[in-house]
């Protein structure tokens, strides 16, 4: 018994360290650090104020980019993702999916960075804009707007996006939809009422990866928002490199972590209610 | 209610020849049941008379409409599957209603089916659980409850009681026969189980390699085998097929039922060696080894003792036997 409690910690340990080193102890001075005061060549001088928290409104607009370009382009992700994502798993032969799979995962072969660059150009004076002016519809101006991060983000994300919910699919029993057309429901009924909810949870998990990762971007922002649409993270990378004020940018990441923590945690709920729950036919 | 006229209907799979030419009419109202080994093609014509697998020649007419290409949902069927095919998502009660829900059937008419069903069915307790909650009986009962609450045409059963432990089966098998009783609808019925097919059915269908080789009452199926395959299908244990010359009998083949001999210890028309015995309580099943027929299974009514090499001799009832040419067709 005792050596089987031994053996437990032993195998627990590496991880443990790692996430009490790498995850808890940051967590904590970051913690700490938000109630303290900037030096005055930038850096952290300790001390118990709220005057950080009480400036957040300074960095509003980072926090409504975040809340609003994030949930969107979850969103966005979804609704391209899930047609793709049915399309491999119920549509395609064997024979080809494994090929279209890994079409999904290659632009990841390729660093971020150079894809952004990419759509720097595309977006950019001599990219989208020049071919729409040549056909006479006008030069909209698209690189460093929201409509260029949301671009950007939904490109970079959307593999998070259908995998979790091929697998979902994939996973499906195919003999229920046999026995729903059996029973009179053609296809459209049934993918309602049988394919979509037992596929939420691949959605649930898909919306969760993408949302908690876009709620954190810095790099996507930075490089299509120029300096113009930035979000949180971009506030963070200033804060702390730029600016120095370590305090306040604890403050901002403690802020993050509280936003996240609540809209995952109400997104939960949601999810729960909408995807495990009883279904009785008084609630169809 | 509806008759079913299946006539010249064709499916092949790679090349592969499932269906060659099946032609069935059932009669409104009856049971019919399907049997053959693995691999014969039952199972096939079942998904083609569902519609989940389009044939590629032939008719299925369903109350005298051809409904060969139609979509499932518009051929007024309903399948229960061996897998039972519950939607893991609903409660028993939404695993019911769902479909008559889907059909526009308002509130309180549907709560009003399912009810009844459930009644029927001994539902009732179960109604707020869900499918992994449910014994494999009770997923059963849920799977023919969704079928019969549509009041369907035609019932379509796939191998319903195969993943039911022996005592279960023998339960469900008795509450099957009631219901058809009860409700009277066409039914087709695949097993690999003869003693399902023979308790259950109106007309068995004997199937082998995409052909049938014969239809008739379960008793004429058993009584008058049209040729060896189904001679030798039907009944347990399997009948004996022995050498006609041998015997001075007609034919190439003499095919005789383990009941239908007698074994004295006295004298008999074949002697031989007890090889093995199986003694069942309301039966004793001997394999005698002789030396001009073989090996020769002898079923004997209740609880008989014999020893292994004992010597025993067999006389056969000869109005029971059969004959049969070198193809395996009977001889009359």
């Amino acid at each position: 018994m005792q050596r089987q409690t031994l053996k437990t910690w032993l195998f627990l340990a590496p991880a443990g360290a790692w996430f009490l080193c790498m995850l808890v102890l940051p967590l904590v001075v970051v913690f700490v650090f938000s109630f303290g005061e900037r030096g005055a060549a930038g850096g952290y001088v300790p001390a118990f104020t709220f005057d950080n928290f009480l400036n957040l409104g300074a960095r509003w607009a980072a926090f409504k980019n975040t809340l609003t370009l994030a949930p969107t382009g979850t969103l966005i992700c979804l609704l391209i993702a899930y047609p793709l994502a049915y399309f491999l798993a119920l549509k395609t032969s064997p024979r080809w999916r494994t090929l279209l799979l890994i079409l999904v995962i290659v632009p990841f072969w390729t660093s971020i960075l150079i894809r952004s660059y990419a759509w720097i150009y595309l977006l950019g004076g001599q990219g989208i804009p020049s071919l729409l002016n040549a056909l006479g519809l006008g030069n909209p101006r698209l690189i460093n707007t929201p409509f260029a991060v949301l671009v950007g983000i939904v490109y970079g994300y959307l593999p998070l996006m259908v995998f979790p919910i091929y697998v979902a699919l994939e996973r499906l029993d195919k003999r229920l939809l046999e026995a729903s057309s059996d029973l009179g429901s053609p296809p459209w009924r049934s993918f309602l009422q049988v394919t979509l909810p037992l596929s939420m949870p691949g959605v649930a998990t898909g919306c969760m990866l993408v949302f908690i990762l876009l709620m954190g971007e810095f790099l996507i922002p930075a490089m299509l928002g120029g300096g113009k649409v930035f979000f949180i993270g971009n506030a963070l990378v200033d804060l702390f490199l730029q600016s120095r004020n370590w305090a306040f940018g604890s403050a901002v990441a403690v802020a993050l972590v509280l936003v996240m923590l609540v809209t995952v945690a109400a997104y939960l709920r949601l999810t729960r209610r909408w995807a495990g729950g009883r279904d009785d036919v008084s609630l169809m | 209610m509806a008759s079913l006229e299946i006539s010249a209907l064709t499916k092949s799979f790679d090349g592969q020849e499932v269906l060659r030419g099946l032609d069935l009419s059932v009669g409104d109202g009856e049971f019919w049941a399907l049997v053959g080994p693995s691999g014969c093609g039952k199972s096939v014509l079942l998904r083609n008379i569902a519609g989940l697998v389009t044939p590629d020649s032939g008719t299925i007419r369903l109350a005298g409409r051809d409904v060969t290409r139609l979509a499932p949902a518009e051929r007024d069927i309903a399948m229960v599957f061996q897998s039972y095919a519950l939607y893991p998502h609903l409660s028993v009660a939404g695993n019911l209603g769902i479909g008559l829900r889907q059909a526009g059937l308002s509130r309180a008419d549907t709560a009003e089916a399912v009810r009844h069903v459930a009644d029927l069915l001994g539902l009732g307790p179960l109604m707020n659980r869900l499918p992994q909650e449910l014994s494999g009986g009770e997923r059963q009962r849920v799977a023919i409850g969704r079928a019969i609450v549509r009041k369907p045409s035609l019932f379509l059963f796939d191998e319903p009681l195969s993943n039911l432990d022996a005592a279960l089966r023998v339960h469900m098998r008795i509450e099957m026969a009631d219901l058809h009783r009860r409700l009277g609808r066409t039914t087709i019925y695949v097993t690999h189980d003869q003693v399902e097919a023979m308790t259950l059915a109106d007309r068995i269908v004997v199937m082998n390699a995409g052909r049938i080789e014969q239809t008739g009452r379960p008793m004429d199926v058993y009584h008058d085998p049209a040729n060896m395959f189904v001679a030798g299908f039907i009944g347990s244990p399997r009948m004996n097929f022995l050498d006609a010359g041998r015997l001075g009998r007609p034919g190439r083949h003499v095919g005789i039922r383990p009941e239908h001999i007698t074994v004295s210890r006295v004298s008999g028309a074949v002697s031989g060696t007890v090889d093995h015995i199986e003694t069942l309580g309301s039966e004793t099943n001997l394999l005698v080894r002789t030396a001009e027929l073989g090996f020769v299974t002898v079923r004997l009514f209740g609880h008989q003792e014999f020893a292994a090499n004992e010597t025993v001799h067999l006389d056969f009832d000869r109005q029971r036997e059969l004959y049969f040419d070198a193809a395996g067709q009977r001889l009359r």
